[in-house]
C-alpha cells in the first residue's frame, strides 16, 4: 500500500490529497449528522463519550429512532423556524438583487480603469470582521441609536422607533452582510456581455429601458441566479445576524439549532434539524452549480 | 453610446448610495471608538482611553493571540490544499474524482456554517471514540475545521489564475527537458504567486473571523477572539469592541493599500 502510494504518479496524488481531505472532513461529517439524528435522545446527554452505544455487550443492536424527525413535524416551532428562515432568505435575496443589480451594472459600465477600484470598494468590507460589522448595526438601530437620533433631530418622528430586535433589523443585517456576494458574480456576467447586441437594438430604435429589458436583463440571468444562491443558501442557516439583531419572535432555523445544541444539549434534535436543512439546500445548490457551469462554458 | 450615457446619472447615484450603505456602519464604528463617553451613541468628547483598556483586557489579548496563531497555520495549510485542488480541477480534467472534487470544493462556499460546525463536531467525537484521535477538542480541531472551508476559497482564487495563465513558458521548459516538478516550482509557482498571496490573506481573514464553526469544535481553554467578542457584544455595545474594530479596519486597509501599490508597480513594470 505504502509502496504503491510512493510510486503513484504525481497527477493522481494531486487529485487524491484534496479529495481525501474533503471526503474525510466535509462529506463524512454529514453521515454522522444522519446517524446521530436517528439516535435516542437520552443517550445524547453529556458526557458525549456515551454517544455510540449501538454495539453493547458485543452485540450489534441497531435501534433507529425517527422520533426526532416526528418531533420536528409535530412541533410548530421547527416548521415555523424553517419557514421563517426561507422567508427571510428569500426576501433578503430579492432586496440584494434590487440593490446589487444597479451597483454591478454601474461598475460594469464604468470606464475600465475605474472598475478595479470600484470592485475593491465592494470587496473591502468583506475583509473586515463580519461579527464586528453586524455589531455596528446594534449601535445604529437601537432605541437611542444613531438612526433614531437622526430621525428625531430632523423632526420626522417624536418617539424612537423600535428597529433593533425586529425582523426589519434582521433584513438590514442580512442585506448588508451578503450584498457583495451578489454584486461580484453579477458584475462578472455583466462585464462580459456582448455589446453588439445592445448596439443592434439601439440602431433598430429601441429605447434604453427597452434595450435593458430585452437584451441586458435576459443575458444576465445566469449571474443573477448564481449570485442569488450565494446569498440564499448561507442565509438559510444564518445564526449571528438573527441572534444579535433579531428579537424573540425572529424564528430562524440556524438560531434554533444553536439553542437546541448549546442550551438544551439536545444533539439528536439539532442533528435532525441540520439533516432537514441540508436536504432542503441541495435543490438550490444544484441550481447554482448548473448556472455556474453555464457561465463557465460561455467564457470559453 | 448616448443611450448608455443617459442611464448613467441614475446608476451612479444608486452606486453611491450602495457604497454609503456599505461604509456608514464602518465609519460609525471608527468614530465612536474615540468617544469619551461609555454610552456608545452619545458623544462625550475625543478620547483614546478605550484603546488603553483594550490592551489591558487579558482574556481578550490571549484570545487574539490564539486566533492569530490558528489563522496563520490555517492560511498556510489552506493554500497547500487549495492549490492542489485548483491544479487538479484545471489541469487534470480527465482524472478520476475530478467531478466529485469540483462539487466538494464548491459546497463549503455556501454551506451554512452552523451545519459545518455541528457535523465536524460529531465527526471529531466519533473519531475520538474509535481511534483516540483527536484527543479532546482545541487548536487542532479548529485548525482542521477552518482549513476545510478556507481551502474552498483558495481553490476558487488559484483556479481562476491557473485557467487564465499563459502556458507557453511551462511548455518551453518541458521541451528543454525540465522535469515537471522543477517546472512547477520555477515557473508555475512564481506565476500564480499573486493568487497564492491573495488566497493566504483571505484564508487568514476567514479564520480570524469565524465564530460559529469554532464555537462547535473548540474545547475548554481554546477560546478564540470572535468567541470573546461575541460574548461581550451579547451583553450590549461596548466602546472597547469599537476600538478593536477600528484596529481591525486599520490593519486591513493598510494591507490592501500595500497590496495595491505592489500590484500597481508590477503592472507598470510589465508594461
Amino acid at each position: 500500500m505504502k509502496l504503491s502510494f510512493a510510486t503513484a504518479n504525481p497527477q493522481k496524488l494531486i487529485v487524491a490529497i484534496p479529495w481525501l481531505w474533503l471526503a474525510l472532513f466535509f462529506v463524512m461529517p454529514f453521515i454522522f449528522i444522519l446517524k446521530i439524528s436517528v439516535s435516542e435522545p437520552q443517550l445524547a446527554m453529556p458526557p458525549y463519550q456515551d454517544w455510540i452505544r449501538e454495539f453493547e455487550d458485543g452485540l450489534l443492536t441497531i435501534t433507529l429512532n425517527f422520533g426526532n424527525y416526528l418531533l420536528l413535524l409535530e412541533d410548530d416551532l421547527y416548521v415555523s423556524a424553517l419557514l421563517g428562515s426561507a422567508t427571510i432568505a428569500g426576501i433578503s435575496t430579492l432586496l440584494c438583487l434590487l440593490i446589487g443589480y444597479p451597483m454591478a451594472y454601474a461598475i460594469a459600465l464604468a470606464p475600465s480603469h475605474w472598475r478595479m477600484p470600484l470592485l475593491m470598494l465592494i470587496i473591502l468590507p468583506f475583509w473586515t470582521s463580519f461579527l464586528l460589522r453586524v455589531y455596528a448595526w446594534i449601535g445604529i438601530l437601537k432605541d437611542n441609536g444613531l438612526l433614531n437620533q437622526l430621525l428625531m433631530s430632523i423632526g420626522l418622528i417624536d418617539q424612537p422607533l423600535q428597529i433593533l430586535h425586529t425582523p426589519v433589523a434582521v433584513y438590514i443585517g442580512v442585506v448588508y452582510s451578503y450584498l457583495p456576494f451578489l454584486v461580484l458574480p453579477l458584475y462578472a456576467t455583466l462585464v462580459r456581455l456582448d455589446n453588439t447586441l445592445l448596439e443592434a437594438a439601439a440602431d433598430l430604435g429601441a429605447r434604453p429601458l427597452r434595450q435593458f429589458m430585452t437584451v441586458t436583463l435576459p443575458q444576465s440571468v445566469p449571474g443573477m441566479v448564481a449570485g442569488s444562491m450565494l446569498v440564499f443558501i448561507p442565509v438559510m442557516g444564518e445564526f449571528v445576524i438573527p441572534d444579535l439583531l433579531g428579537g424573540p419572535d425572529t424564528l430562524m432555523v440556524g438560531k434554533l439549532m444553536w439553542t437546541e445544541f448549546f442550551n438544551n444539549k439536545d444533539w439528536p434534535v439539532a442533528s435532525s434539524l441540520a439533516a432537514v436543512l441540508l436536504m432542503l439546500l441541495i435543490i438550490p445548490f444544484v441550481f447554482m452549480r448548473h448556472f455556474e457551469q453555464r457561465t463557465a462554458e460561455e467564457e470559453k | 453610446m448616448r443611450a448608455m450615457f443617459m442611464r448613467y446619472p441614475v446608476l451612479i447615484c444608486l452606486l453611491l448610495a450602495g457604497y454609503a450603505f456599505l461604509y456608514l456602519p464602518i465609519f460609525s464604528l471608527i468614530i465612536y471608538s474615540f468617544n469619551e463617553s461609555r454610552l456608545v451613541t452619545v458623544w462625550g468628547g475625543f478620547s483614546t482611553k478605550w484603546y488603553g483598556e483594550l490592551l489591558q483586557n487579558g482574556p481578550l489579548i490571549d484570545a487574539a493571540l490564539l486566533s492569530l496563531k490558528i489563522a496563520a497555520m490555517n492560511a498556510t495549510l489552506a493554500i497547500v490544499l487549495g492549490t492542489l485542488a485548483a491544479l487538479a480541477l484545471v489541469r487534470f480534467r480527465k482524472s478520476r474524482g475530478h467531478a466529485s472534487l469540483g462539487i466538494m470544493v464548491t459546497a463549503p462556499l455556501v454551506m451554512p456554517e452552523i451545519i459545518i460546525g455541528l457535523s465536524l463536531l460529531l465527526l471529531f467525537v466519533a473519531m475520538e471514540d474509535l481511534t483516540g484521535w483527536p484527543a479532546g477538542r482545541g487548536q487542532t480541531t479548529i485548525l482542521i475545521a477552518h482549513a476545510t472551508f478556507s481551502m474552498a476559497y483558495v481553490t476558487v482564487i488559484v483556479q481562476s489564475r491557473l485557467a487564465h495563465m499563459d502556458r507557453s513558458l511551462e511548455e518551453a521548459a518541458l521541451d528543454l527537458g525540465a522535469r515537471p516538478l522543477r517546472v512547477f516550482f520555477t515557473i508555475t509557482l512564481p506565476m500564480i504567486a499573486p493568487a497564492l498571496a491573495a488566497g493566504w490573506l483571505l484564508a487568514f481573514t476567514l479564520s480570524m473571523d469565524d465564530l460559529v464553526i469554532a464555537s462547535f469544535v473548540s474545547g475548554p481553554g481554546s477560546t478564540t477572539l470572535p468567541m470573546v467578542v461575541y460574548s461581550s457584544v451579547r451583553l450590549g455595545v461596548s466602546p472597547q469592541i469599537n476600538a478593536l474594530a477600528t484596529l481591525f479596519i486599520a490593519v486591513v486597509s493598510l494591507a490592501v493599500l500595500i497590496a495595491s501599490v505592489i500590484l500597481y508597480r508590477q503592472q507598470k513594470k510589465d508594461n
